[in-house]
Formats: C-alpha cells, sequence, structure tokens
C-alpha cells in the first residue's frame, strides 16, 4: 500500500546558502526503519531535480530517530539570489512530504 | 515553580528573528522572576543581510545601524528586567553596537534605572582589521563568488568570549553585533557555571541549548502547527521558550505558565535539526558540537529534557559573512478569480512574457513568471520564462483564485520597476478582472561565507561600558 510520508512523519526546512536542510521524524519510532530503507538519498535527488538539486547527503539520527537531509542548489541560488516567492525554501519540508512509502498492511 | 531541583542557570528568549512578537518576551520576564538563581534574557534579531544594510546605513549616519527593532523590544521589557535583576544579552548591535549601546542606556533611565550597566561587544567588523583586497582573497565555502561588486560588510561570526568578559564585569545589558546565534545562551552559561575554553561537552550543551532557544517559538509551536496532524493551541499567545540548565548540563526546555504553544518531544527535535548539517559537526567558535548521542524525553506537560550533547575542540578558523552590492528585485502580483480565472491567469503571464522580452533587448535582467495557486513555490524555472504551469495545472478547478507574480533581478532599480509596472500596466491592459497590484522593488544583497584565522580578530574584541 501506497501511503504519503505526511501520513507517518513530520519534517522542518533550514536554509544556509543554496543548500536545503530538512529533517524527516517519523511520528512513530517504529516507522524509522521504513524511512531507513524508502527514502534514500537517490530518491530524494530526483525528488527535488525540478528544483535544481545536484547532490543530497542523508544523515541518520536514530536515537532520535529522525533522518537529516541536506540538500544541495536546490533554493534557486538561496534567499540572497533567488527569484522563487519561497526564497527561504521554507515550503520544502512540505515537498518531501507529498513523497509516496510502500507500507505493509499492518504499519498503516 | 515546581521545579524540585533548582538549576544553575535560566535563560529566556525574547525575540528569534528581527520581525518577531514585541510583547511574547513579558510573560518569558514573569517566569524568569519566580526563578531563584540567575536569570538571562536573550534577543537573537540579526540576519545576514540585516546586518549588511545596517553596515550601509552607518556609512551615512555614523550614530545609526543599529537594530531598527531595538526600541519596539526592550522599550516594554528593559524596565522589568532590570526590576528582576534578569540580565540580557542581544544581538541588537549589528553594524553599531556603541550606538545600540546608549540607546539601551537611555530607555534604562528613562524606566528609572540611571545605574544600569550597558556594555557593548567589538570586534567582529573584518573591515577595521583587515584591507578590502585581502578580504576579498579569504577562502569561499559558500554563497556567491565575490568578484568585482562593491563590498557592503564583512563581519566575522564571533563566540561567546565578548559576552563572557561582559557578564564578568558585572553587565546588566550586553550588545553585540555578529556572534553565533548560540553564542547568546553559551556566554551566560560559560560566565554562570565557570567553565573552561576546554570543558568542550559543558560547551556543547550549552551550544545546543543555544540552538534549541534561539529561534524563538520554533521550539513552542511556531514553524509547527499544522491542524490535525500536528495540533498546537493559542497560536495567538504562543509562550516563547525558557531553558533551564542543570549542574550536569542537563537542559530542560519550557515555556511560561498561561501562554499558548507547546513544547513537545516532536517541537523539540524539529528545532535540534534546523539549519543543521553534519549532526557530528556542527562548527562554532566556541565549540564543534556533536548531536548524534542526543536524547529528549518528556518530564511533563511541556517540560521536554535534553541530554547527551558531546563536544570537540573547535577549529582555529571563524566562518565570516561578506555582503556584496547585489541591484534589484522587482515583485509585481495581480489576481484573477472566478469564471475561467486559471485560464486569465495564463493569459496575465504570456502577456508579461512577451512586454518583458521587448524590454530584455538590452538584457537588463533575469526573471520568472508564476501562478500562485499552482505549484509556483515547489518548481524552479529556468531563467526569463514562465514557470512551466501547464502540467501543474491539470487537476486544478479553472474556477477558483488565482494570482500572477512576477519577480526580476536587474542591477539598476529603474529596470526592477519596469517590470513591476507591466503587471500595474495589466489593470488597463490586461486579461478581465485582473484586481489587487502590489509593486515592491527592494535592493539586494548578496553574501558569501568566507573562512577567516581566529588569530586574525583575537586582538581586536573589546568590552566597553556606556558611561
Amino acid at each position: 500500500m501506497q501511503t504519503r510520508l505526511y501520513d507517518i512523519a513530520h519534517a522542518r526546512a533550514g536554509d544556509k546558502g543554496n543548500c536545503s536542510n530538512i529533517s524527516l521524524i517519523p511520528y512513530r519510532a517504529d516507522d524509522y526503519q521504513l524511512l531507513l530503507q524508502q527514502v534514500t538519498e537517490t530518491r530524494v535527488l530526483e525528488w527535488f531535480r525540478c528544483k535544481g538539486a545536484t547532490k543530497v547527503i542523508r544523515y541518520e539520527l536514530p536515537l532520535l530517530p529522525a533522518l537529516n537531509f541536506v540538500i544541495q542548489d536546490v533554493l534557486e541560488g538561496g534567499v540572497n539570489e533567488s527569484l522563487n516567492l519561497d526564497s527561504h525554501g521554507k515550503s520544502l519540508s512540505y515537498r518531501l512530504l507529498e513523497m509516496s512509502v510502500e507500507t505493509s498492511a499492518g504499519t498503516e | 515553580m515546581m521545579t524540585i531541583e533548582i538549576p544553575e542557570l535560566v535563560i529566556g528568549s525574547g525575540a528569534g528573528f528581527a520581525g518577531d512578537r514585541a510583547d511574547a518576551a513579558l510573560p518569558v520576564i514573569e517566569a524568569l522572576a519566580q526563578y531563584d538563581c540567575p536569570r538571562f534574557l536573550i534577543y537573537e534579531v540579526l540576519a545576514e543581510r540585516t546586518l549588511a544594510i545596517a553596515q550601509r546605513l552607518k556609512v551615512d549616519n555614523p550614530d545609526a545601524g543599529y537594530s531598527p527593532w531595538l526600541h519596539k523590544y526592550l522599550e516594554p521589557a528593559l524596565g522589568r528586567c532590570l526590576e528582576h535583576g534578569i540580565r540580557v544579552v542581544a544581538n541588537f548591535g549589528s553594524a553599531n553596537p556603541e550606538a545600540a549601546a546608549r540607546c539601551v542606556k537611555e530607555i534604562a533611565r528613562q524606566a528609572g534605572y540611571d545605574e544600569a550597566r550597558v556594555a557593548f561587544v567589538l570586534g567582529d567588523d573584518l573591515t577595521h582589521v583587515l584591507n578590502t583586497e585581502t578580504i576579498r582573497g579569504l577562502p569561499c565555502i559558500e554563497g556567491t563568488s565575490i568578484g568585482s561588486r562593491e563590498l557592503v560588510a564583512a563581519n566575522a561570526y564571533m563566540g561567546s568570549a565578548g559576552i563572557q568578559q561582559a557578564l564578568a564585569a558585572e553587565a546588566d545589558v550586553v550588545l553585540v553585533g555578529r556572534t553565533t546565534d548560540a553564542s547568546l545562551v553559551v556566554g551566560p552559561v560559560a560566565h554562570v557555571c565557570g567553565l573552561a575554553d576546554d570543558d568542550y561537552n559543558d560547551l556543547a550543551a550549552a551550544t545546543l541549548g543555544g540552538h534549541l532557544i534561539e529561534c524563538g517559538a520554533q521550539i513552542s509551536g511556531g514553524y509547527y502547527a499544522d491542524p490535525v496532524a500536528k495540533p498546537v493551541q493559542g497560536m495567538a499567545q504562543i509562550g516563547f521558550p525558557l531553558l533551564e540548565v542543570f549542574a550536569d548540563k542537563r537542559l530542560v526546555v519550557t515555556k511560561p505558565a498561561d501562554t499558548g504553544g507547546a513544547v513537545t518531544r516532536a517541537t523539540v527535535i524539529e528545532q535540534i535539526l534546523y539549519e543543521m548539517h553534519d549532526p557530528a559537526s556542527y562548527l562554532t567558535p566556541d565549540v564543534i558540537l556533536d548531536i548524534t548521542a542526543v536524547s529528549v524525553e518528556a518530564l511533563s506537560e511541556n517540560r521536554i529534557q535534553v541530554r547527551g550533547a558531546r563536544g570537540r575542540k573547535p577549529t582555529h578558523t571563524l566562518k565570516a559573512t561578506v555582503s556584496l552590492d547585489n541591484g534589484f528585485l522587482g515583485e509585481g502580483e495581480i489576481s484573477y478569480a472566478g469564471p475561467n480565472a486559471l485560464q486569465r491567469a495564463r493569459l496575465a503571464v504570456d502577456t508579461l512574457q512577451q512586454r518583458l522580452e521587448e524590454i530584455n533587448t538590452d538584457k537588463v535582467g533575469v526573471w520568472r513568471i508564476d501562478i500562485q495557486g499552482t505549484q509556483s513555490v515547489f518548481h524552479g524555472t529556468g531563467a526569463n520564462s514562465a514557470s512551466q504551469t501547464a502540467d501543474k495545472t491539470e487537476n486544478l478547478p479553472t474556477d477558483s483564485e488565482y494570482r500572477v507574480r512576477v519577480a526580476m533581478h536587474s542591477d539598476s532599480r529603474r529596470d526592477a520597476e519596469r517590470a513591476t509596472d507591466e503587471v500595474l500596466a495589466l489593470y488597463c491592459c490586461g486579461p478581465a478582472g485582473g484586481c489587487g497590484v502590489r509593486q515592491c522593488v527592494t535592493p539586494r544583497i548578496a553574501t558569501a561565507s568566507v573562512l577567516v584565522d581566529c588569530a586574525v580578530v583575537e586582538g581586536s574584541v573589546f568590552i566597553r561600558f556606556v558611561d
């Protein structure tokens, strides 16, 4: 079954220059493994290519638990250069949460 | 307060960014007054661009260049802080900490505290210690290439040393320019707990504490709330955070009683990772913070404990922001509503695109055109084009409300204005029912992050008090 990340996790975006970092935090700690397996660097890079992303680094924080994605060149130059209405990329957390993952029947 | 164990110190946030609520500090001050330990209130209001604009104001007027928000925040708050012995640490100094300190002294006098000790810290302005050519040659780690553009400002992110010295000299209020945001908290913690420069784990805990509360309401439900998924009550009276620091450097984040918002594991975890890149190496001048072993635990409602920060010796370089003149941004918007609004908005986009191409025969700028209400912010666009809205509007209602937006960057104010004037002209020359035109032209500052050796600024840091 396909589930939107929005339904199982929350996220927050921050900016530094032309990079965005987006945290991804499961509501239930049990879903961390699922995020770890399916929300990969490659997939996130593809997901943000329409915004110009060139590289994604994923950091794992199993104790919180949470993932932290650092997405390079995704802010159209960053807050001082971008022509996008959202020059900080503050809305990009919700772009990530639009992604779907495969959940088994028991996971919901 | 029902806490059994008394903290070593408590630090409250009065503001987390330049445009924050001015009245949010008042319940924080009342809550701080209840604690029987050293108490501090911090204000973090200094964005990179803000500092560059302030630098320009100072060139025109030597008494200007401090935060334009200083009066808004401190006039209602400073008297109460001084009354309760709550010390204030803030970056209202911006490009001119000395002028800010004189203003704060005057606000204190008017509140009846003639003897208030107001300190300011100097030393972050690289133009005082390096010539322009040297600054242009510093290694760039992020941002625009410096090139030949006019240099507006160059400021190093200082650590907490200056703040610590000012507090040791019994300052009631400490005003800084550019420091790391976390330094506003590290300074008080290091001062009260007597931390040495190599108490890395304790400095790391203090840095994490600063990172947690420096954005104000972002840890108590702001930038978090989402009805149903992440509901937060009382957003109109959201409580700004209080950070309790215990002897073993455990941190507890809480908020004043009878305020809105919420401090939960989820709000705290979102803020821990906010603007963080490598969680094992968050670089600051005081310490390298590693949060990979941090745990977050709910003690009771709105009381969240954070512990496990680890620290390493900082590098020998400081990050500095070099600000450069970067022309102008012109923005214009117009709305369409009701039957066939989406098609009328598209006609407006096509019309604007043709008009801007005509203007641009002499290459005056770069632009993009979007329809808000489609997926404008989620999509990039090639320069000088309308955003590819067709593929994003398949499932959108034709009859709704849409807003067309043009953004043009140009080196000349006049050309940026011409782009926004094309939106205004759509009132009479555009599709039917166009409404609500807004135009705005703002100067732009580009920034580059560079590295500078700590030794360069070491000798230039000093603390003074206003007479």
